[in-house]
């Protein structure tokens, strides 16, 4: 038996290279893992037929001494990134039974290493959600209490690591979708910085916001999977150059804390308390801990459902039922959309589309659209003059713990809220990462917590860094 | 405040039919959302509006190697909801 709870990338690999298993045992462990668990957690769609095949191809590169660290590795693809000639729903109704034309970027470059792709995973449809329960296919469960949401939007890519049903796996981050799952299912999640990362076939939500990122059970892990996904691409003209800040090593860094944001309220005390430990423990390892203004970042959500509805509008315009995805015929041609895309869209998203058309329609558009864009350049700048001070920001991940199923389902301004710690980051264009820090007890479970580092642009090296240093991690 | 004919005319702009709950539970959700963004006016207010262009700048390459003719017309195809021989088949507009 294969002890897949202890796995890390570096640590297959050389298994595999030394021959204690092959990558179809492997894989064969995995597949045997969804088995047993996914009917309750339910954080795949669809796992591949081809797995096996997949894992024979990986197992001749590692033969014949082509292999990289990342051959045979299993990974987990969220929803709304495209594999060619598999389907991408986006977990809509409206493209159940779409099948990707071309690989995206990312993808591409995972084929290049030899991965070997497991199946595609549960998001809130179109990754407009914080719970997964927007999926059209039903909710997915947290591993460590399935009362509870996994997070979202990657509800299904973080329930599939920490289920031990993947290895690692890529999700999505718009205002959280990485980080905030990340954070509920105990592990280790990044959102880049933007144009870090290709975003060349995945599904647009945010396109201001969006970025593609990796998910896993160690830092090491998830920047295995950084550096392989990440680069300029000629497919997605918002990608930038390589201009990584370099950390050098034992570095002693400066961590500045938004006190004045981690105080207005509404956090869970088992938050504050991990919170406070985690600064007791960096401030042991010799790093330095500073308090920090971000003045303009309570305007972050406002912010946030102005822009993200903007732009979900006009990306969702594509889905009309016509060249591809679900149509419903009416009597004419134009009421074939209307019918479509009633039928084809869910509630949240129907509600940001509408909302977007709103702040966007003549005689609103200065009133909301502009004013929101101003504010996020107070926003940004906010981040550019803390990082001439500090290093690295530290704030919790989320202000409280996995919460219950349906919970908050019924309320978008308190589900909003949610990603208050998040949601600022992706205003920024800034990178961050969640890294699993303490737990809350209730009952006989316990619920992981999350703590967020953010670094200036292209500073994932910085988080790297303390990172490993927070998690005693070599 | 937003009533059930602005929910409609949104509706129609967006291309969604909506049933009559649609709509009344569309009304009951957006109204908070836009109260809670006003929040905006009155930040801006006190800073002025400042925008500038930005970091942001259009970025353009030359339309060279185009894919093959036909190389992916059938996979494009087989995605329509409707189709005749290679066409995507839609209803009469005029």
């Amino acid at each position: 038996m294969i002890d897949l709870k202890n796995l890390t990338i570096k640590k297959t690999h050389e298994a595999l290279v030394r021959g204690d298993y092959s990558v179809v045992e492997l894989a064969s462990a995995y597949l045997e893992q969804i088995k047993k668990t996914d009917k309750d957690i339910h954080a795949y769609l669809e796992v591949y037929s081809d797995v096996l095949e997949q894992a024979k191809v990986a197992d001749e590169k590692i033969k014949n001494g082509t292999a990289t660290v990342l051959t045979g590795i299993p990974i987990s693809i969220k929803d709304n990134i495209l594999i060619k000639g598999r389907i991408a729903s986006s977990a809509s109704k409206i493209l159940e039974n779409y099948i990707a034309t071309y690989d995206a970027t990312v993808i591409e470059k995972l084929k290049k290493e030899g991965v070997v792709f497991i199946g595609r995973t549960n998001m809130d449809e179109f990754a407009m959600g914080g719970s997964t329960e927007n999926s059209a296919y039903g909710p997915t469960k947290n591993p460590f209490d399935i009362e509870r949401v996994p997070g979202g939007s990657s509800g299904g890519a973080a329930a599939s690591v920490a289920s031990d049903e993947a290895l690692v796996a890529l999700g999505s981050d718009t205002g959280g979708s990485i980080r905030q799952p990340a954070s509920f299912c105990g592990l280790v999640g990044l959102k880049p910085t933007y144009g870090a990362v290709s975003r060349h076939g995945v599904m647009a939500m945010g396109s201001s916001l969006d970025q593609i990122g990796p998910f896993g059970k160690t830092v090491k892990d998830v920047e295995i999977l950084f550096n392989a996904i990440k680069g300029q691409d000629m497919m997605d003209s918002t990608t930038i150059p390589d201009k990584a800040v370099e950390v050098l090593e034992d570095k002693k860094m400066k961590i500045g804390v938004p006190r004045d944001f981690l105080n207005m309220g509404g956090i869970d005390e088992s938050v504050v308390k991990s919170f406070e430990e985690s600064l007791e423990k960096l401030k042991g390892l010799g790093h330095e801990i500073v308090d920090i203004e971000l003045p303009n970042l309570k305007y972050s959500l406002a912010v946030y459902y102005v822009i993200v509805p903007a732009e979900v509008s006009s990306n969702m315009a594509r889905f009309d039922g016509m060249r591809f995805g679900k149509r419903l015929s009416g009597k004419d041609g134009i009421e074939d959309y209307f019918l479509s895309r009633q039928a084809g869209l869910g509630r949240e998203v129907k509600r940001r589309i509408i909302l977007g058309t709103y702040v966007l329609s003549s005689g609103y558009y200065d009133a909301y659209y502009n004013k929101a864009n101003i504010v996020r350049e107070l926003i940004t700048n906010d981040y550019k003059k803390a990082f001439e001070k500090v290093d690295v920001i530290i704030t919790p991940t989320t202000p409280g713990p996995a919460f219950k199923i349906e919970e908050k389902a019924g309320d978008p301004l308190k589900m909003y809220l949610e990603d208050i710690f998040t949601v600022p980051i992706n205003l920024a264009g800034v990178p961050a990462i969640s890294v699993p820090f303490g737990f809350k007890e209730i009952g006989d479970k316990k619920l992981p917590l999350g703590i967020q580092f953010i670094a200036k642009h292209g500073g994932e090296e910085v988080l790297f860094s303390i990172s490993k240093d927070l998690l005693g991690e070599k | 405040m937003l009533e059930i004919k602005d929910i409609e005319k949104l509706a129609k702009l967006a291309r969604i039919e909506l049933t009559t709950e649609e709509k009344e539970n569309l009304l009951k959700e957006v109204d908070p959302i836009l109260g809670y963004v006003t929040q905006l006016k009155e930040v801006v207010s006190s800073v002025g509006e400042t925008k500038k262009a930005g970091e942001l700048r259009n970025v353009t390459r030359e339309d060279t190697n185009p894919n093959e003719t036909e190389s992916n017309t059938e996979i494009l195809v087989a995605d329509m909801p409707e189709s005749q021989g290679n066409y995507l088949k839609v209803k009469k507009i005029l």
